[in-house]
């Protein structure tokens, strides 16, 4: 019990003092995942929204997989992706300069990118589904154009859509065996918040364990009040 | 007065098969009311739909001011903008009253409606809620937020599909006298499904009953009720038809 106070007493000390290696870890962190965020969003949005949308050929296959990929042990994406990116691998063969390398950032955005994906696209999906059918017909009505109507049917499921967000941070802010996996935990170089906490309690820095457990915490936390603001915002207009 | 909207010829609407409506033909003259009375499944809301063209038929052919609406020619947009429904259960969107109203507004990129807002808000007699969340309104509240939200459209035609059931007797006072001041004041067209005949009397030009899918009578609503021609008019006016 007296260890846990003294290092939290130290880890609010280090998060005050701006401690270079820290806030080094902090920024990669954030960089990493809010890249690897924006990506899957990017794509996650539109292929939840067109499987909640349509029908058509191939879509309860589509469906299958991405309830399997949000359900995924993020650990065996990791392998599935040091296996790709590795030297001998598929695409770490190519050598291509647009493939980054194992043992870099990029290589954990890949990573990251393929967890938050299914999550974003199937929670998107989900939204969109869960919306009253009946509203097309009534959109129409007043006059919209099938884009209009398709448009007035996301904007139903905004909240559900911004959920898809959140889960899909949620997911990867957090994770530590894929990023383990395919970083490296590289000190100035792959090293984030959740390998740094693994290494530092394995090295008795329980202060510094323990601050960094804040910041993930204090930056989940920060999300979800963002996300909440911004429903707030979108149901008041 | 005498010009003609809406023409059907041959109309029919199937769905797997089974043919749930069959108009031989049917005109509807600007600037009436017509009230379309009939025991449930007759194909009311169904016709609603083709009129607004949400729907194709499966056969023949619906003239629109003079444009063929069918399944392989669609209405043009500027066109099917002139006609608007108020659903029997219509759905609000999960937003502001306000935000509601404007929305047939911003489709047709009208961006500074409000005072247009205002004012469908200040006919349906309820400028207080503006602010509102729609998914928290009363009943008749939101019935009445709905025909705001058709009338701040101008439409030539309003389509209501039961508009006042469920509603208590101030309420359907309130949206009957809408629509009778809509009618006489801005020329609307407007064609009024409901089950309750006495509406139909009070308010309709000319009243139509549907019995499975076919229009067994049309007439002007004096004839409609003192002196109809076919016995099943006779009988649903008198309440003995069982539906
Ligand atoms: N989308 C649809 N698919 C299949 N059948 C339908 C569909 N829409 C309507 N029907 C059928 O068409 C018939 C007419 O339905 P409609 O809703 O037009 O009746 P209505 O006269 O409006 O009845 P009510 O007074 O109960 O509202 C019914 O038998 C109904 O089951
Ligand atoms: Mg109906």
């Amino acid at each position: 019990m007296d260890q846990l106070w003294q290092g939290l007493r130290q880890a609010i000390e280090l998060i005050f003092t701006h401690d270079p290696a820290l806030w080094e870890v902090v920024q990669l962190s954030l960089r990493v995942t809010g890249v690897a965020l924006i990506i899957s969003t990017l794509i996650g949005i539109p292929v939840g929204a067109l499987m909640g949308l349509g029908r058509f050929v191939g879509r309860s296959l589509i469906m299958v997989f991405l309830y399997t990929g949000m359900g995924f042990p993020p650990v065996v994406i990791g392998l599935f992706v040091y296996l790709l990116l590795s030297r001998s691998g598929p695409l770490g063969s190519l050598g291509s300069t647009f493939i980054p390398a194992l043992f870099t950032p990029g290589a954990m955005v890949i990573a990251q990118t393929i967890i938050a994906f299914p999550l974003v696209a199937g929670f998107t999906m989900a939204a969109v589904m869960g919306v009253d059918p009946n509203i097309r017909q009534q959109v129409r009505a007043l006059g919209a154009t099938r884009w209009q109507a398709t448009l007035a049917v996301l904007a139903e499921a905004r909240i559900g859509v911004l959920v898809s967000v959140i889960a899909g941070f949620g997911g990867i802010i957090s994770e530590v065996g894929a990023v383990m996996l395919v970083g490296g935990n590289i000190e100035h170089k792959t090293r984030v918040l959740t390998t740094a906490i693994v290494l530092e309690t394995r090295k008795g820095n329980f202060d510094l364990a323990i601050a960094l457990g804040v910041i993930l915490l204090g930056l989940s936390f920060l999300a979800n009040l963002l996300m909440l603001q911004l429903q707030g915002r979108t149901t008041d207009e | 007065m005498n010009e003609t909207l809406y023409e059907l010829n041959d109309v029919r609407k199937m769905y797997h098969g089974r043919s749930v409506l069959h108009i031989d033909h049917l005109t509807i003259q600007r600037g009436e009311i017509l009230a379309l009375v009939g025991p449930s499944g007759a194909g009311k809301s169904t016709l609603l739909r083709l009129l607004n063209f949400l729907e194709t038929p499966s056969n023949g052919r619906i003239h629109f001011l003079d444009t063929p609406f069918s399944a392989n020619q669609p209405m043009p947009l500027a066109l099917r903008r002139k006609v608007t429904t108020v659903f029997q259960r219509p759905y609000l969107l999960n937003r502001s009253v306000a935000a509601n109203i404007q929305y047939g507004l911003h489709l047709r990129g009208q961006r500074n409606g409000q005072a247009q807002v205002d004012a469908a808000l200040q006919q349906v007699g309820l400028q207080t809620i503006a602010r509102q969340r729609a998914r928290t309104l009363s009943g008749g509240e939101a019935q009445r937020v709905a025909l705001a939200r058709a009338i701040v459209l101008h439409p030539d035609v309003l389509l209501l599909d039961e508009p006042t059931a469920n509603l208590d007797p101030y309420n359907i006072s309130l949206i009957e006298q809408i629509i009778r001041q809509l009618n006489e004041q801005a020329g609307t067209t407007i064609v009024l499904v409901t089950h309750n005949v006495f509406q139909a009397k009070r308010l309709a030009h000319r009243v139509a009953l549907l019995l499975d899918g076919r229009i067994v009578e049309i007439a002007a609503t004096h004839t409609f009720f003192h002196n109809p021609a076919d016995p099943r008019t006779k009988a649903f006016v008198a309440g003995d038809m069982v539906y």
